[in-house]
């Protein structure tokens, strides 16, 4: 599969929208994808997630339960599916948000789960980009699976903002840029 | 054809029924198919159709059949505890012969149950669609693409036959999106010489009704509607095979369930388990016939629903008694996971 990425954080944190954005590269590139969001209450201030699969072939099941990779963006559901991602797989982390414990991030190398914390949050604010902390994550996503390619990201990303709301599309972009470059750990 | 979209399945539900010429939705929201309601009420008053939200379930129903009886492509929409509301004006619709879709994106049931996927109606939608002796013609799909496919059909079909259809979805293919294509505009409505038009003085009024008192009367008319059922069964089932030719074990499954069961077919594949995949895609008329023939040649079946068993009935029969017929389902909104089919396939097959 060429990408197998679950997505989760608070309602409101833009993880349905991140999912989407990534699910459309697909679309660009002609490939097979399934998007499939958490829906009713958890919505309404729980966490929310989503399931996204990008293939060459037909996606036969949409869920993902073992994900490859893992984008958190709050603590319940870092420590919810941390535990389920397949080894050797990635757990991209909110760093301003979250921490993993000893024994967790103990668990992740005994496991051969990599640990890519990037501080969204704390960057988007920083950077006036409030509310673009998950592409900022997206961008790091990219930067280290390069699942496609940046042109088609940011393609999508345009796609997926209503003509409504073209002003955003400038501070969208630059969020996926900050994400995209950021080395440290 | 050509371009692609990436929508939810409830939208390209609503999107595809507009295309098939559809231009009344009448409807109550509930939860999971909200978004095909949402999808119409927007679109409907821009291209001269109505969209109406009812003052309940019931209602709704009971517009669709006034606008069906005045010869309107029309349709509604609902999940679980909502349709069985309409069920009354279901059994109406039918024995009025009446064309129609309504839509059931099932959930957790019974009662108000939850809202995450389930396929618990499909009793209710293949066997007692609503009181006495009628059929719907139902479509099961399980892709968006493929709700999009079978929409157009379904409007066709009821037409044809006079019998209103059914697209029997659940929450995960309403609210999971997928690339999607639409084919060209469909004709829209088939001609109606029976419709409720008004005579304009020169004919006899048209009479659409389901109140017959004299019982003979009523056999034959009932009679007469099962002679149109007898001609679905015949020409009108679908179904998939898939890695079916040299299975010595088969799956049946629909709707979302099929599509989980087939990643669990794919990796019993590579442990070596000849094991195939038998999807209805009507399921009613169901494949009995296929199935059957399945049953020469395979030596178990299981049945895999997101229910406590129900399709696994007409598997049966269709069986026969001639092979085993194991089920194994989850319930109340759970989904089943690859891992846990894969390990019913292994005990089908002995590798447990």
């Amino acid at each position: 599969m060429k990408l197998n990425l679950l997505i989760a954080g608070f309602g409101g944190q833009g993880v349905l929208f991140m999912g989407k954005v990534a699910a459309h590269t697909a679309l660009l590139e002609d490939l097979f994808v399934s998007w499939l969001p958490s829906y009713g209450p958890e919505m309404r201030g729980g966490t929310a997630n989503c399931a996204v699969c990008i293939d060459d072939k037909e996606i036969s099941c949409p869920l993902i339960t073992e994900p490859e990779l893992l984008a958190v963006l709050n603590q319940p559901s870092f420590d919810r599916f941390a535990e389920t991602v397949q080894p050797g797989g990635k757990i991209f982390l909110d760093s301003a948000l979250i921490e993993a414990s000893q024994a967790q991030a103990a668990r992740c190398a005994e496991r051969g789960v990599s640990l890519y914390p990037i501080p969204c949050t704390s960057m988007a604010e920083t950077e006036g980009l409030a509310g673009r902390a998950n592409l900022i994550m997206l961008g790091k996503v990219l930067r280290e699976t390069g699942f496609t390619s940046y042109d088609t990201l940011c393609e999508a990303l345009k796609a997926c903002i209503p003509a409504s709301k073209e002003a955003l599309l400038e501070s969208n972009l630059k969020a996926v840029a900050l994400g995209y470059s950021f080395g440290g750990q | 054809m050509g371009r692609k979209f990436l929508m939810k399945g409830n939208e390209a539900l609503a999107e595809a029924a507009l295309r098939a010429g559809c231009r009344h939705f009448f409807g109550y929201p509930i939860t999971p198919q909200t978004e095909v309601a949402a999808y119409m009420a927007k679109r409907m008053p821009k291209i001269g159709g109505t969209y109406l939200q009812a003052e309940s379930e019931v209602a709704a129903i009971n517009m669709v059949l006034g606008a069906a009886a005045a010869g309107a492509r029309a349709m509604t929409s609902s999940s679980s505890p909502g349709i069985s509301l309409k069920t009354e004006g279901i059994s109406y619709i039918a024995a009025s012969d009446l064309p129609a879709l309504i839509v059931n994106v099932m959930r957790g049931s019974p009662g108000l149950g939850g809202i995450q996927p389930s396929q618990a109606d499909y009793w209710q939608a293949t066997k007692a669609p609503g009181h006495g002796d009628a059929q719907l013609l139902v479509f099961a799909p399980s892709s968006v693409q493929e709700i999009v496919d079978l929409v157009g059909r379904a409007f066709d079909l009821s037409e044809q036959y006079r019998v209103p259809a059914m697209l029997l979805a659940d929450g995960m293919l309403g609210q999971m999106m997928e690339p999607v294509e639409f084919g060209p505009e469909a004709a829209g409505a088939q001609e109606k010489p029976w419709a409720l038009v008004g005579t304009k003085g020169k004919r006899p009024p048209n009479v659409v009704n389901s109140l017959h008192l004299q019982p003979a009367r009523l056999e034959e008319i009932v009679r007469e509607r099962f002679q149109r059922y007898e001609a679905i069964k015949k020409k009108e089932v679908l179904l998939e095979q898939y890695r079916m030719e040299d299975a010595r074990f088969a799956v049946a499954a629909y709707g979302a369930t099929a599509r989980i069961v087939k990643s669990a077919v794919d990796k019993a594949r590579e442990e070596g388990i000849p094991v195939g995949l038998i999807r209805p895609i009507t399921v009613w008329p169901f494949p009995e016939r296929e199935i059957a023939a399945a049953a020469g040649t395979v030596e178990q079946f299981l049945c895999v629903e997101m229910s406590m068993g129900q399709m696994v009935e007409d598997v049966r029969l269709a069986v026969n008694g001639r092979r085993p017929v194991a089920f194994y389902g989850r319930t109340g909104g759970v989904v089943p996971v690859p891992a846990e089919i894969l390990a019913e396939i292994r005990k089908m097959a002995g590798r447990a």
